[in-house]
């Protein structure tokens, strides 16, 4: 009774990343870049906003990015990084023509459907912007079916503000709030000083039909649900992305648990009630 | 799985010579057979040829903290449980995935054909074939399955040695995971080792043909009931018991408890009880490169909720504290495993037990916990 194996089948294989190649691998800031990629077999690499795949480095690793480009075109991959280790270095070093490995994509996405009909709130926290940006993408792409849509950004500096001329497009649009703080300033800056989740008070919007949508170190998501709730948006209407290191995606390695929660297959993107009291303890 | 619908049992006699015979007929088949033996002191697993390489007239002391060989029993399957179970063989400690090699495109992904090893695992206790489901439900469950496993799940043919005695770190009774074997095995025995036979019990068809072969002479109703006495039998002598009512709830609100600052004052975080344990399924990754850069390997290899490194993300770690680690390792066993697969990650075998240096007692802790609610 020797079992059927199909050894050649390599996309069965979960483990088995897909070659892509670099078209572009250009800086945002000192320590973010963004890598636009493209499927060497030609097949694009459909996504809900909010999931994220795992990128590998020749010989140094993999590790788990969140998708940052347009689910409406999804022939080119984009994901914007920022280096924080060796293999995350390593994929900026891949130059345009280079070769990455992709698995993916990977976990849950923003609730951008049930949003419509909602006002939408996005509270991103630095690199946090980048798995928002695809939800932001769909929902400005359909823009009527909103009602009011706010951006509401934090940076530590001026100068690690991401996708600073979207954000200027985004800013002169008549339908859209958009507002940027910093938690340091610099010379030359005349915008909001302090951290993100003070914005949401200046913010308007409707809190009884509001989707809100927050991704951010773990700290400040606490502190914007607590303003979110503050303003009456009840806590089924908030929508948090978490963050561990994931080695495998798919749920066999472990490294992602919280509680009873895979992050890699059950989030990223939670409803806040579903890690409510897990976030409040201490070393989950 | 592969090894078929389970039909009615149906069940025969075993002499030893019959027994060596169904070891040959298995390694005629291709198959690499498993099976207890004496090694490192202890009774591990390794490869075995015949019954002369089973543990005969060896049995093990278990407790909290110390194992002990002993040379004084009788039978083949005296002992209590090996050190390792057949996680070491299903799931390996360290596993290959694939190699990257560069070319002048770049570079390529050669994947490794999923391993075509074919295991008879001879004298799994009930506890560990329990954990093997409870594996199956981890690497198994669409739509991710992991491919070496399956491989190596699909053509592993499983032989149980149902339990009649229990040790002092044994608790497979409160898990409801032993000490017979229902179902889920291609045969299972049970010994009878003063007479030198064994009561053989069909659970597949493809366990059937094979016993078929050697021609076992049908059991007489007495032994099938006298082999039901000696399982209950050592359903009396578990050393350990574990009050599963309502505990994944009440373990549930145990997060804030102070007895983790209590146990941890004591657990060395060493990760031994993972290691030992047959569902533990943390596995790490590793990226080697040749000394020319040309070709890069990716492995798997097992992990532990005990190291740094598990819940390391960029800027630090997140289960600093020894604390928080056990209380990690235990709440997924036992709570949160339950909410992940539908059931418990315990099976009661109690190796976390035995093997932890310094004894601590997941029954002991649990029902604390339990306690403090």
């Amino acid at each position: 009774m020797q079992p059927s194996i199909d050894v050649s089948s390599s996309p069965a294989d979960p483990m088995t990343p897909r070659m892509f190649r670099v078209l572009r691998n250009y800086n945002d800031t000192a320590d973010c870049y963004t890598l636009s990629l493209q499927a060497e077999d030609g097949d694009p690499l459909l996504f809900a906003p909010g999931q994220f795949t795992m990128l590998y480095a020749f010989g140094r690793g993999e590790v788990p990015i969140s998708i940052s480009g347009d689910p409406s075109d999804p022939g080119t991959l984009i994901h914007t990084i920022r280096e924080v280790g060796p293999v995350t270095q390593a994929l900026r070093e891949v130059k345009k023509g280079g070769l990455i490995g992709v698995r993916g994509p990977y976990g849950t996405a923003w609730p951008v459907k049930e949003a419509e009909g909602n006002d939408v709130v996005f509270v991103a926290g630095g690199i946090g912007l980048a798995p928002l940006r695809p939800a932001l993408y769909q929902v400005l792409h359909r823009r009527s079916r909103f009602g009011k849509v706010a951006l509401l950004y934090g940076a530590r500096t001026p100068n690690d503000i991401l996708y600073r001329d979207e954000l200027e497009k985004w800013r002169s649009r008549f339908d859209m709030q958009v507002e940027v703080t910093v938690d340091r300033s610099q010379a030359g800056w005349r915008g909001h000083v302090g951290v993100v989740t003070r914005l949401i008070s200046r913010t308007g919007f409707d809190p009884v039909n509001t989707i809100a949508m927050v991704c951010g170190p773990e700290v400040m998501m606490r502190f914007a649900v607590a303003e979110l709730t503050g303003r009456g948006v009840a806590q089924e209407q908030i929508h948090v992305s978490l963050e561990r290191n994931m080695k495998c995606a798919v749920g066999f390695c472990g490294h992602c648990q919280l509680g009873p929660a895979f992050i890699c297959k059950d989030g990223p993107v939670f409803v806040f009630p579903e890690v409510k009291r897990l976030l409040s303890i201490r070393e989950v | 799985m592969s090894a078929g619908t389970t039909t009615a049992p149906t069940y025969r006699t075993l002499t030893v010579p019959q027994l060596d015979q169904l070891l040959s007929a298995l390694c005629k088949e291709g198959y690499l057979t498993i099976g207890p033996t004496v090694g490192d002191a202890a009774i591990v697993y390794d490869e075995i040829r015949s019954t002369k390489d089973l543990p005969r007239g060896y049995t093990d002391e278990q407790e909290a903290g110390s194992y002990r060989l002993r040379e004084n029993a009788q039978g083949y399957f005296a002992y209590i449980t090996p050190v390792q179970s057949a996680k070491q063989y299903l799931h390996p400690p360290r596993q290959h995935l694939w190699e990257a090699v560069k070319d002048s495109e770049g570079f390529h992904i050669l994947p490794d054909p999923p391993a075509n090893t074919r295991y008879a695992f001879v004298g799994l206790r009930p506890c560990e074939l329990r954990a093997i489901e409870i594996q199956d439900r981890v690497f198994l469950t669409e739509p991710f399955v992991a491919q070496h496993y399956k491989a190596l799940r699909q053509a592993a043919f499983l032989i149980v040695a149902q339990c009649t005695r229990a040790g002092a770190t044994c608790f497979c009774q409160s898990m409801g995971t032993g000490p017979a074997a229902r179902g889920g095995f291609d045969l299972a025995l049970t010994e009878f080792p003063e007479e030198a036979t064994f009561l053989l019990e069909i659970g597949t068809p493809r366990g059937q043909a094979i016993v078929d072969a050697i021609g076992c002479a049908e059991a007489p109703e007495e032994m099938v009931e006298q082999a039901r006495a000696r399982q209950s039998q050592a359903a009396l002598q578990m050393g350990r018991r574990l009050d599963t009512e309502e505990l994944p709830k009440q373990l549930g609100s145990s997060y804030s408890s102070g007895r983790w600052e209590q146990i941890a004052r004591r657990c060395l975080s060493c990760g031994n009880c993972t290691m030992v344990c047959p569902t533990c399924f943390c596995t790490n990754v590793e990226d080697t490169a040749s000394l020319t850069g040309d070709h890069a390997g990716r492995w798997q290899r097992w992990d532990s909720c005990f190291t740094s490194e598990l819940s390391y993300i960029h800027g630090g770690v997140v289960r600093k504290s020894t604390a928080s680690r056990y209380r990690q390792w235990l709440l997924h066993k036992l709570c949160t495993w339950h909410e992940q697969f539908g059931e418990s990650g315990c099976v009661g075998c109690g190796r976390c037990i035995t093997w932890c240096p310094v004894g601590i007692d997941i029954t002991e802790e649990a029902q604390a916990l339990r306690q403090a609610h």
